[in-house]
Protein backbone atom coordinates (compact mmCIF):
# COMPACT_ATOMS: atom_id res chain seq x y z
CA UNK A 1 0.00 0.00 0.00
CA UNK A 2 2.75 1.97 0.65
CA UNK A 3 4.72 1.34 -2.23
CA UNK A 4 1.69 1.93 -4.06
CA UNK A 5 0.83 5.48 -2.79
CA UNK A 6 4.28 6.71 -3.23
CA UNK A 7 4.01 6.06 -6.97
CA UNK A 8 1.11 7.56 -7.43
CA UNK A 9 2.74 10.57 -5.46
CA UNK A 10 5.58 10.75 -7.83
CA UNK A 11 3.62 9.99 -11.14
CA UNK A 12 1.52 13.05 -9.33
CA UNK A 13 5.13 15.32 -9.23
CA UNK A 14 6.01 14.50 -13.00
CA UNK A 15 2.56 15.71 -13.96
CA UNK A 16 3.28 18.77 -12.19
CA UNK A 17 6.37 19.31 -13.41
CA UNK A 18 5.65 18.74 -17.14
CA UNK A 19 2.32 21.07 -16.36
CA UNK A 20 4.81 23.66 -15.17
CA UNK A 21 7.40 23.10 -18.25
CA UNK A 22 4.30 23.47 -20.84
CA UNK A 23 3.04 26.56 -19.11
CA UNK A 24 6.06 28.74 -18.70
CA UNK A 25 6.50 27.81 -22.61
CA UNK A 26 3.03 29.34 -23.55
CA UNK A 27 3.67 32.56 -22.50
CA UNK A 28 6.10 34.91 -24.53
CA UNK A 29 9.72 35.19 -22.76
CA UNK A 30 9.45 39.22 -23.50
CA UNK A 31 13.37 39.97 -21.33
CA UNK A 32 14.33 36.92 -23.70
CA UNK A 33 13.14 38.38 -26.47
CA UNK A 34 14.67 41.64 -25.76
CA UNK A 35 18.11 40.23 -25.37
CA UNK A 36 17.64 38.06 -28.22
CA UNK A 37 17.08 41.64 -30.65
CA UNK A 38 19.60 43.41 -28.52
CA UNK A 39 22.33 40.76 -29.75
CA UNK A 40 20.83 41.08 -33.38
CA UNK A 41 20.47 44.78 -33.66
CA UNK A 42 24.12 44.82 -32.11
CA UNK A 43 25.26 42.80 -35.15
CA UNK A 44 23.39 44.67 -37.56
CA UNK A 45 24.23 47.59 -37.16
CA UNK A 46 27.74 46.32 -35.70
CA UNK A 47 27.58 48.63 -32.52
CA UNK A 48 29.76 46.43 -30.36
CA UNK A 49 32.48 45.90 -33.08
CA UNK A 50 35.11 45.16 -30.00
CA UNK A 51 33.01 42.31 -29.52
CA UNK A 52 33.47 40.25 -32.57
CA UNK A 53 36.96 40.95 -33.72
CA UNK A 54 38.97 39.78 -30.65
CA UNK A 55 38.43 36.22 -28.62
CA UNK A 56 38.83 34.50 -31.96
CA UNK A 57 42.76 33.50 -31.81
CA UNK A 58 43.03 32.69 -28.03
CA UNK A 59 40.09 30.82 -28.19
CA UNK A 60 41.29 28.59 -30.95
CA UNK A 61 44.47 27.66 -29.05
CA UNK A 62 43.26 25.02 -26.94
CA UNK A 63 47.25 24.37 -25.67
CA UNK A 64 48.09 25.79 -21.85
CA UNK A 65 51.49 26.75 -22.58
CA UNK B 1 5.73 11.24 4.12
CA UNK B 2 9.27 12.32 4.49
CA UNK B 3 10.73 10.05 1.69
CA UNK B 4 8.19 11.77 -0.57
CA UNK B 5 8.77 14.85 0.56
CA UNK B 6 12.73 14.31 -0.10
CA UNK B 7 11.67 12.71 -3.46
CA UNK B 8 9.83 15.59 -4.85
CA UNK B 9 12.31 17.89 -3.35
CA UNK B 10 14.82 16.25 -5.43
CA UNK B 11 12.59 15.93 -8.71
CA UNK B 12 12.08 19.59 -8.79
CA UNK B 13 15.97 20.51 -7.77
CA UNK B 14 16.69 18.09 -10.71
CA UNK B 15 13.99 19.54 -13.34
CA UNK B 16 14.12 23.22 -12.38
CA UNK B 17 17.67 23.94 -13.83
CA UNK B 18 16.61 22.76 -17.22
CA UNK B 19 13.17 24.66 -17.15
CA UNK B 20 15.09 27.93 -16.41
CA UNK B 21 17.58 27.58 -19.07
CA UNK B 22 15.10 26.85 -21.13
CA UNK B 23 13.39 30.32 -20.60
CA UNK B 24 16.28 32.04 -20.18
CA UNK B 25 17.13 32.39 -23.89
CA UNK B 26 15.50 32.82 -27.00
CA UNK B 27 17.41 30.48 -30.03
CA UNK B 28 18.79 33.03 -32.57
CA UNK B 29 21.33 30.84 -34.34
CA UNK B 30 18.87 29.13 -36.70
CA UNK B 31 20.58 28.94 -40.16
CA UNK B 32 17.81 30.91 -41.50
CA UNK B 33 18.41 33.86 -39.03
CA UNK B 34 22.18 33.60 -39.53
CA UNK B 35 21.75 34.84 -43.29
CA UNK B 36 18.85 37.37 -42.76
CA UNK B 37 21.23 39.03 -40.07
CA UNK B 38 24.55 39.04 -42.67
CA UNK B 39 21.73 40.44 -45.26
CA UNK B 40 20.13 43.24 -43.06
CA UNK B 41 23.95 44.02 -41.44
CA UNK B 42 25.29 44.36 -45.22
CA UNK B 43 22.34 46.69 -46.30
CA UNK B 44 22.82 48.69 -43.38
CA UNK B 45 26.25 50.96 -44.84
CA UNK B 46 24.26 51.86 -47.91
CA UNK B 47 21.04 52.54 -45.61
CA UNK B 48 22.71 54.84 -42.55
CA UNK B 49 23.55 58.15 -44.75
CA UNK B 50 19.81 58.42 -44.70
CA UNK B 51 18.64 57.31 -41.64
CA UNK B 52 21.20 60.53 -40.49
CA UNK B 53 19.57 62.79 -43.64
CA UNK B 54 15.87 62.08 -41.76
CA UNK B 55 14.83 60.49 -45.02
CA UNK B 56 14.43 57.32 -43.29
CA UNK B 57 12.90 56.67 -40.14
CA UNK B 58 11.86 53.73 -37.40
CA UNK B 59 8.85 52.73 -37.27
CA UNK B 60 6.86 51.90 -34.17
CA UNK B 61 6.19 48.63 -35.84
CA UNK B 62 9.25 46.95 -36.29
CA UNK B 63 9.86 47.97 -39.64
CA UNK B 64 11.88 51.28 -41.38
CA UNK B 65 9.47 53.77 -43.11
CA UNK B 66 10.38 56.42 -45.77
CA UNK B 67 9.46 59.38 -43.63
CA UNK B 68 10.66 62.40 -45.79
CA UNK B 69 11.08 61.12 -49.31
CA UNK B 70 12.17 65.04 -50.58
CA UNK B 71 14.88 64.55 -48.23
CA UNK B 72 16.15 61.73 -50.77
CA UNK B 73 17.82 63.13 -54.16
CA UNK B 74 15.35 62.42 -56.75
CA UNK B 75 18.14 60.45 -58.65
CA UNK B 76 18.75 58.24 -55.66
CA UNK B 77 14.75 57.63 -54.27
CA UNK B 78 14.14 54.63 -56.59
CA UNK B 79 17.64 52.90 -55.16
CA UNK B 80 16.50 54.28 -51.65
CA UNK B 81 12.78 53.03 -51.91
CA UNK B 82 14.21 49.11 -53.39
CA UNK B 83 16.73 49.18 -50.46
CA UNK B 84 13.78 50.23 -48.16
CA UNK B 85 11.29 47.05 -49.26
CA UNK B 86 14.20 44.79 -49.15
CA UNK B 87 15.16 46.12 -45.61
CA UNK B 88 11.05 45.44 -44.64
CA UNK B 89 11.00 41.75 -46.23
CA UNK B 90 14.24 40.76 -44.07
CA UNK B 91 12.65 42.07 -41.00
CA UNK B 92 9.86 40.47 -41.41
CA UNK B 93 11.07 37.11 -42.40
CA UNK B 94 13.57 37.57 -39.67
CA UNK B 95 10.70 38.07 -36.90
CA UNK B 96 9.08 34.97 -38.26
CA UNK B 97 12.03 32.91 -38.37
CA UNK B 98 12.37 33.53 -34.58
CA UNK B 99 9.05 32.92 -33.41
CA UNK B 100 9.24 29.85 -35.61
CA UNK B 101 12.76 28.55 -34.87
CA UNK B 102 11.52 28.92 -31.10
CA UNK B 103 8.91 26.38 -32.32
CA UNK B 104 6.55 29.21 -31.74
CA UNK B 105 5.07 30.78 -35.12
CA UNK B 106 2.05 32.30 -33.20
CA UNK B 107 5.02 34.91 -31.24
CA UNK B 108 5.65 36.34 -34.39
CA UNK B 109 4.13 39.83 -33.63
CA UNK B 110 5.66 39.53 -29.78
CA UNK B 111 8.49 39.24 -31.65
CA UNK B 112 7.91 42.18 -33.48
CA UNK B 113 6.63 44.60 -31.60
CA UNK B 114 9.77 43.80 -29.22
CA UNK B 115 12.31 44.56 -32.18
CA UNK B 116 10.17 47.93 -32.54
CA UNK B 117 11.01 49.30 -29.52
CA UNK B 118 14.91 47.79 -29.66
CA UNK B 119 15.58 49.35 -32.69
CA UNK B 120 13.97 52.74 -31.70
CA UNK B 121 15.93 52.68 -28.07
CA UNK B 122 19.30 51.86 -29.90
CA UNK B 123 18.85 54.26 -32.47
CA UNK B 124 21.59 56.70 -32.91
CA UNK B 125 21.34 59.96 -32.05
CA UNK B 126 19.81 62.24 -34.91
CA UNK B 127 17.93 59.23 -36.08
CA UNK B 128 13.68 59.72 -36.34
CA UNK B 129 12.01 57.30 -34.75
CA UNK B 130 7.81 57.04 -34.53
CA UNK B 131 6.29 57.66 -31.27
CA UNK B 132 3.55 54.80 -30.15
CA UNK B 133 0.70 57.40 -31.30
CA UNK B 134 2.35 57.76 -34.65
CA UNK B 135 4.49 60.87 -34.71
CA UNK B 136 7.43 61.17 -35.81
CA UNK B 137 10.34 62.25 -33.55
CA UNK B 138 14.24 63.20 -34.22
CA UNK B 139 16.33 61.06 -31.26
Amino acid sequence: MRAFSSRNLLLLALAGTLASCVTINIYFPAAAAEKAADKIIDEVWQLKKSEQKPADPAASQPTLK
Amino acid sequence: MNRFTTFFALLIALISPIAATAAADLEINTPAIGALKNSMQQRHGALAPYYASGALGLARDGMLAVREASAIPLSERQKVNGLVAEENRDRSALYREIARGNSHPEWEDEVRSTFAGRWIDKAQSGWWVQMPNGSWSKK
